[in-house]
């Protein structure tokens, strides 16, 4: 017999029930503001930090964002060596980690995205480990699967309450949904805000809770509100995207797409934001309303939710600050999380529900493989996102590009990197004519029967370089600068340094 | 029947510009080597646009290029270029009389003959945007066999009248009147001046309607997403293509029968109601334009 602190006589064991732990007193009412820190150094010394560990970020103040660069900074200080960064994307304003690769704080990085002059320096050979480069999918899989361990989460957000409670879309510096975070708030050994503005609890709704938070740090500024987005996406005014645009939306409109209940994403870029309004004259004309729009959700989606053109929006990362303000007050608006989103690794998630996404490319090949990340030099200046996740996921998948870009053709014999496999690809929309996957032969007899302008990739191609001649191709050497990861972890292709590039 | 609904400006010293202005379907492409191109230009602009008519596919859209007066250093050097990378019409502008359209005949026949093309291949399209035009405009519609159509260039035709332009155009209901008649007595097009306010939409549909309705074979366009609003509007009603099918049904019938009367229902039928017929199909898209 035991006896616990009340003075309860206990057994040291019951039949079901081997080993009997006895009170030993209640718990203490956690203070208000125990998580809270006076400086994110403090913050620091509270969660630990040390070599080698795997640190993760999100990418929802975009251009705009400042937490990278300050926690980086701050653990450079500290002479922390050998991180893994682990961001959901990184973008031009990232350019100061340049200087803390070649210190040593930095050690590999596992990314959708890179661009600007970090993006450039990598290209080169900076880093002696490749970056990694993911989807939005696939990160979301790999942080849930364990193959990255987030040690710690520094997730920047407009307003959190003391205990944790936070979201994207309160504040100064709001954004929207803060989906790409919500899988790092989950995942994370420790979970460190930085927020702008304390507000009383509780904040709702908590998309990311107080039961995942480790600290807080009230900073000055997490963002600046001119990059982390424009009010409102303008619908583009060029004729060439709008051309495009119009003849994707009649190709999805043939194919037999717009019908009650439909779903749809559109990626980024003029063109494939413009389908938005071609289908929304479909929807008008014929009386339909689409079931949901899913992704990346701009001004545009906002309208047809708010005109009821549409049921629900589900947004992982809201593009626009229109978006970012209808989350938070329209009820159909609905916040989701990456996982939820793209992850192949789960039991399900939102991508493979979709019926059509309209995805932008910067190279096509007459295979329809798709290239998002490297420019017509090799070096690397995109993202990922969540471009191959969509297109495995959803029923048709149409890919938009002009057919020239200044004078380069947009179509080769082979793209310099593949993110998307062609066999996900159904349709190639451009400015000349429609490119049909060969494995969708009754999709082409019904756009033929629809009158629309169906050609081979390797007319598309002809076409294109009897303006420009044929491009010399990128000449690169040995050095392998990023692997491409396909949404499996798989690995779908590799980035070599561009000759000529070695410094 | 060839329709012309709409013509598509193209300032001819912007290269991606004159590579891709067919891919909006406009009935006719229209390079300018004359007032949007600065002087300083003029040589390369007449070069780049020599080059395009060359080299360049445009999937069968007809080829107009708007050429420098001949009373300027670049208009007969502009004839020589564009007749000989094969041009299917030159329009002149600033026509005040039949003397300017028969001076650019002779350049051109002189060209053809140098390029070896067939003599009258290229025609001719005259830009009337003056008042002396206007009142010759009855002599300049039947000046050449080669002109195919007249057009009325209104900000300079204003500026000659000391007005202005304005939303209901009251100040070019004369001049676009008489010039459409002067085209159907000539038995030629007549093709309405540019709406040069490219956002306002609803404007410039008020305006094409109106151009339609005075009888004009379509419109001057210096925006691409201004061609489809002209389609839309030139386009025939559902029950305007049911009959003119029927009417072509009963022609084609009267012809197999070796019957030189045509009869619908019962009537006789002209030959205008038949050509009539052909051209709403034309606009409808139902017969090859």
């Amino acid at each position: 017999m035991n006896t616990n602190s009340i003075g309860r006589e206990l057994p040291g064991s019951v039949p079901g029930y081997d080993s009997i732990i006895g009170f030993e007193g209640p718990t203490t009412r956690r203070r208000a503001d125990a998580k809270l820190y006076a400086s994110l150094d403090k913050a620091l010394d509270a969660v630990g930090v040390r070599n080698g560990m795997t640190i993760s970020f999100h990418h929802h103040f975009r251009e705009g964002d400042r937490v990278v660069n300050m926690v980086i900074e701050a653990l450079a200080r500290r002479g922390v060596r050998d991180l893994v960064l682990a961001p959901s994307s990184l973008t031009t304003i990232h350019a100061p980690l340049i200087e803390r690769i070649k210190g040593g704080t930095i050690r590999t990085i596992r990314t959708s995205g890179l661009r600007g002059p970090l993006a450039d320096a990598i290209s080169a050979g900076l880093m002696d480990e490749p970056v990694l480069i993911h989807s939005h999918g696939g990160r979301a899989r790999a942080i849930d699967a364990g193959e990255i361990t987030v040690d710690i989460a520094f997730l920047g957000v407009p307003s959190c309450d003391e205990r944790g409670n936070a979201n994207g879309s309160s504040g100064a510096s709001a954004f929207g949904s803060i989906g790409y975070a919500m899988v790092d708030a989950r995942n994370a050994k420790k979970v460190v805000l930085l927020t702008e503005e304390l507000v009383p609890y509780p904040l709702t709704p908590a998309s990311i809770r107080q039961d995942q938070v480790d600290a807080i740090v009230k900073v000055d500024s997490v963002g600046d509100p001119a990059g982390i987005g424009k009010g409102a996406t303008r619908m583009t005014r060029d004729p060439r995207e709008l051309l495009i645009a119009q003849t994707a939306a009649r190709a999805i409109a043939a194919a037999g797409i717009v019908q009650d209940g439909f779903s749809m994403q559109t990626g980024s870029g003029g063109a494939s934001l413009a389908v938005v309004r071609f289908l929304r004259e479909l929807m008008l004309a014929r009386g339909v309303k689409a079931s949901f729009a899913l992704g990346g959700i701009t001004s545009q989606l906002v309208r047809l939710l708010e005109e009821g053109l549409v049921g629900t929006l589900l947004d992982v990362q809201s593009f626009d600050l229109d978006a970012a303000r209808s989350i938070a007050a329209n009820p159909g608006h609905r916040e989701i999380d990456a996982s939820y989103y793209a992850n192949p690794g789960r039991k399900g998630c939102a991508v493979d529900a979709l019926d059509v996404v309209i995805l932008s490319a910067m190279e096509v090949d007459l295979d329809l493989n798709v290239n998002v990340i490297t420019g017509s030099d090799g070096i690397i200046r995109g993202a990922s996102g969540g471009h191959c996740d969509t297109a495995a996921g959803a029923g048709l998948t149409v890919v938009v590009e002009p057919l020239l870009r200044g004078r380069i053709p947009t179509m080769m014999d082979r793209v310099t990197t593949i993110i998307t496999p062609g066999e996900s690809v159904d349709l190639l929309v451009t400015d000349r004519g429609i490119a049909v996957n060969p494995l969708r032969p009754e999709l082409r007899d019904t756009l033929l029967r629809a009158g629309l302008p169906v050609r081979e990739t390797a007319e598309l191609k002809r076409l294109a370089e009897s303006y420009t001649g044929v491009p010399r191709p990128i000449e690169f050497d040995d050095r392998i600068v990023a692997l491409v990861e396909y949404r499996d972890g798989t690995i779908i292709d590799t980035i070599r340094r561009p000759k000529g590039l070695a410094r | 029947m060839k329709l012309r609904r709409s013509m598509l400006y193209v300032p001819g010293n912007a290269p991606a510009m004159l590579r891709d202005a067919h891919i909006y379907s406009p009935d006719s492409v229209m390079f300018d080597l004359e007032d949007s191109v600065s002087p300083r230009e003029k040589d390369a602009a007449r070069h780049l646009v020599f080059q395009a008519l060359k080299h360049y596919d445009y999937a069968g859209v007809e080829r107009i290029v708007r050429i420098n007066g001949l009373d300027t250093p670049y208009g007969l050097e502009d004839i020589a270029a564009v007749v000989c990378g094969g041009v299917d019409a030159v329009r002149l502008p600033k026509t005040d009389g039949p003397e300017d359209i028969l001076a650019v005949e002779q350049a051109v026949a002189a060209a053809e003959r140098r390029f070896g093309r067939p003599t009258g291949s290229v025609k001719l399209i005259a830009a009337i945007e003056s008042a002396r035009g206007i009142l010759a405009v009855r002599d300049i519609a039947v000046a050449s066999p080669r002109l195919i159509a007249i057009a009325i260039g209104a900000e300079d035709f204003v500026t000659d009248m000391h007005t202005s332009r304005s939303p209901d155009g009251v100040e070019l209901l004369t001049a676009r009147s008489m010039l459409v008649m002067a085209a159907r007595a000539a038995g030629i097009m007549a093709i309405d001046t540019v709406f040069s306010s490219v956002d306002d939409e609803e404007g410039f549909q008020r305006e094409v309607r109106l151009a339609k309705q005075l009888g004009f074979d379509g419109k001057s366009v210096i925006h691409p997403s201004q061609i489809a609003m002209v389609h839309a509007i030139y386009a025939p009603t559902t029950e305007e293509v049911a009959k003119a099918r029927r009417v072509i049904a009963a022609a084609a019938d009267a012809e197999a029968k070796g019957s030189g009367v045509i009869a619908l229902d019962g009537k006789m039928i002209d030959k205008p109601i038949v050509e009539r017929a052909m051209r709403v199909l034309a606009l409808a898209g139902e017969v090859d334009a």
